[in-house]
């Protein structure tokens, strides 16, 4: 298999770089500034490209391989890969599910707990101090609080399985209701805000999710409740969510994702009520491994002509 | 000022006491001993206060209270303590003078047991260190060398002192996927965690530790040397008990020289100083001793100390919730 070329679109985890590298003839992608000129000489080899939720294969790439036969994103998101071009040309695309599932349910718990017990700022007041000259002050209870969930798949399912733990309330908000779930069912966004202290977005980006936390969605939650995003930045307005923070409109947010990564808004800095996270789910060093051997299986599985182990198309 | 108001002798003092004095002080006499460098006899005397005028005092750990502090109120019956914990008073001196010493009880056990769960997460999950990064990944500068993160799930993680706390812990850590067991005084019959007699046995089979037990003369510095090399060198230490819990300063050098992976600290030998070594590593959470410390908590132990010194003073028991003994 080492002479298939595999066009790597970004920095990976390095176990990840190492084994394609071993087992493939990788490109790697960003070592070439001149792309045009790059794809012109290499295209007829490449017939896999390895990707990431930020880096995704358009129409123009897919153009430009006419060689590819699949594509194998680093990551569960693949908002940033078309598709239907892919399905048009018989071209397979695998992701990396489930394996992410549990490590970004735990950083959600990890996040509301940093939101709501200031464990980040706590950690800053004694760093810088404080803590000789006074107590930090009152937090607020995380056990028994209302957790609404938008979005009841794997990541939701598991986020509320922790939270009940917690001995907190479940509600949440889904496409269509999941009657085999106990949990209480909202049949708007809005609605679920009105009627929860902690909102979690936890469904996938889709043109019907896109901005699905809004103005209307901030003041529903209000100033006692938090948000907390472990989907995609676009999940959220985010100069809404700024002005609603600002101006105490909403209590406080727990943040993993943003609009335009790695930009993330000034304002938000400082703001105690606030912790910003640089797309850290999915860090650690076990999921890492595992959606990498996710990825190697795939392209394995397709190259050997057997089933694959992830497929979305 | 002499009144005919009941004198509360108040040392510490508890964070509770600029509100409770403001809502109560036309139904008590609060003498604010704490804020006085005088010893107890002159410090009643320049009040005209007579020793025997007082039967009950409300406190909290920041200061000790004393055999013969106890010994000098012969009136004294009853010892509200706004903390769980009761190693700050002489016990068996209160057992000896029959005081009846009042507790926060279970009052704390959920936020304590949220907090250490978010210490653990936090420590794992890399979510402070991650949290200082998040300014220099928007000017995308490197970020700084933050240790790997590390999943929750499948970590073994062994409790020191399976009591209100640790029982609390250990129902919040269950969903996450971990391997629970426990060390403590006494085997529980009624729980599915593995028992082991020690500390030190507990540590060499888990990765995490919760040190969630009673401050006693047994447990200083239950988590020693010996625990701390069982444990080894991937492991982690969360405390949501006392700082004397701990050989501080072993696990301050074992830290900083990499014999240990992180530790998640609320509490510390000599609060609130903590060891300048601890705030430049990456792999610990630090906290100003904050676990129990929300609002709701704050709430509760007001109603609960009003009922109490109410019930007490008026001889008549009470219609709502009163502290432990």
């Amino acid at each position: 298999m080492e002479s298939i070329g595999v066009l790597l679109l970004c920095p990976v985890f390095s176990y990840l770089d190492q084994e394609l590298d071993k087992r493939f003839k990788l490109y790697r992608y960003w070592n070439y500034p001149q792309s045009v000129q790059f794809l012109k000489e290499h295209a007829n080899s490449i017939r896999a490209v390895v990707g990431n939720s930020n880096y995704g294969t358009d129409a123009a790439l897919i153009d430009a391989l006419p060689k590819l036969e699949i594509v194998s994103s680093n990551s569960v998101g693949v908002d940033k890969i078309d598709l239907n071009k892919c399905r048009e040309k018989g071209i397979r695309v695998t992701n990396t599910p489930d394996v992410l599932t549990d490590e970004v349910a735990d950083l959600t718990i990890g996040l509301i707990l940093a939101v709501l017990r200031r464990l980040c700022e706590c950690d800053r007041y004694v760093r810088s101090g404080k803590w000789k000259k006074g107590d930090y002050k009152l937090t607020t209870k995380f056990s028994g609080k209302t957790v609404g969930i938008i979005g009841l798949g794997r990541i939701g399912t598991a986020v509320a399985k922790r939270a009940e733990a917690f001995n907190c309330k479940i509600s949440y908000y889904s496409r269509t209701e999941k009657p085999e779930s106990n949990y209480k069912y909202h049949p708007s966004v809005v609605e679920l805000a009105s009627n929860c202290n902690i909102l979690v977005v936890a469904c996938p980006l889709t043109e019907e999710t896109h901005h699905i936390i809004n103005r209307e969605v901030l003041n529903a939650l209000g100033p006692k409740g938090i948000l907390i995003n472990i989907g995609r930045g676009k999940h959220v307005d985010e100069p809404e969510l700024v002005s609603a923070l600002l101006e105490g409109r909403v209590g406080g947010a727990g943040l993993d994702v943003f609009e335009d990564e790695p930009n993330v808004p000034e304002e938000l800095f400082g703001l105690e009520n606030v912790v910003l996270l640089p797309h850290v789910g999915s860090a650690t060093v076990e999921t890492r491994t595992a959606m990498a051997d996710l990825v190697l299986g795939n392209l394995e599985a397709h190259f050997q002509g057997k089933p694959l182990l992830t497929p979305l198309v | 000022m002499a009144t005919d108001l009941p004198n509360i002798l108040v040392m510490g003092p508890p964070l509770i006491f600029p509100d409770f004095q403001s809502q109560y002080s036309h139904s008590y006499n609060f003498l604010t001993f704490f804020a006085s460098s005088l010893p107890l006899p002159q410090y009643l005397s320049s009040l005209n206060i007579l020793p025997s005028s007082i039967r009950a005092i409300l406190c909290n750990n920041m200061q000790r209270v004393p055999a013969d502090l106890l010994r000098s109120l012969p009136s004294l019956a009853l010892l509200v303590t706004t903390t769980m914990g009761t190693d700050h008073i002489d016990m068996p001196e209160c057992r000896r003078l029959g005081v009846r010493v009042a507790t926060a009880g279970g009052s704390f056990s959920e936020d304590v047991a949220d907090f250490a769960l978010g210490l653990l997460i936090d420590v794992l999950m890399r979510i402070s260190a991650a949290n200082r990064c998040a300014k220099k990944w928007l000017r995308s500068e490197l970020p700084r060398n933050i240790p790997p993160a590390s999943r929750v799930g499948g970590k073994r993680v062994g409790i020191v002192g399976l009591g209100k706390i640790g029982t609390e812990v250990a129902k919040r850590l269950e969903p996450f996927g971990c391997k629970i067991m426990y060390t403590s005084r006494t085997k529980k019959s009624s729980v599915p965690y593995p028992f082991y007699g020690s500390a030190v046995e507990v540590a060499a089979e888990s990765d995490v530790l919760v040190v969630c037990c009673s401050l006693t003369e047994e447990t200083h510095h239950i988590v020693d040397r010996a625990v701390m090399e069982a444990l080894g060198k991937e492991g982690v230490i969360v405390n949501v008990g006392r700082g004397s819990l701990i050989d501080e300063k072993e696990l301050v050098r074992r830290l900083v020289s990499g014999e240990i992976g992180g530790a998640g600290l609320d509490v510390f030998q000599n609060e609130p100083l903590v060891p300048c070594e601890l705030l430049s590593l990456d792999n610990v959470v630090l906290s100003p001793h904050a676990a129990a410390v929300t609002s709701e908590s704050f709430h509760h132990i007001m109603e609960l100390v009003a009922a109490t010194l109410h019930a007490f003073f008026e001889n008549k028991p009470s219609l709502t919730p009163v502290m432990q003994d």
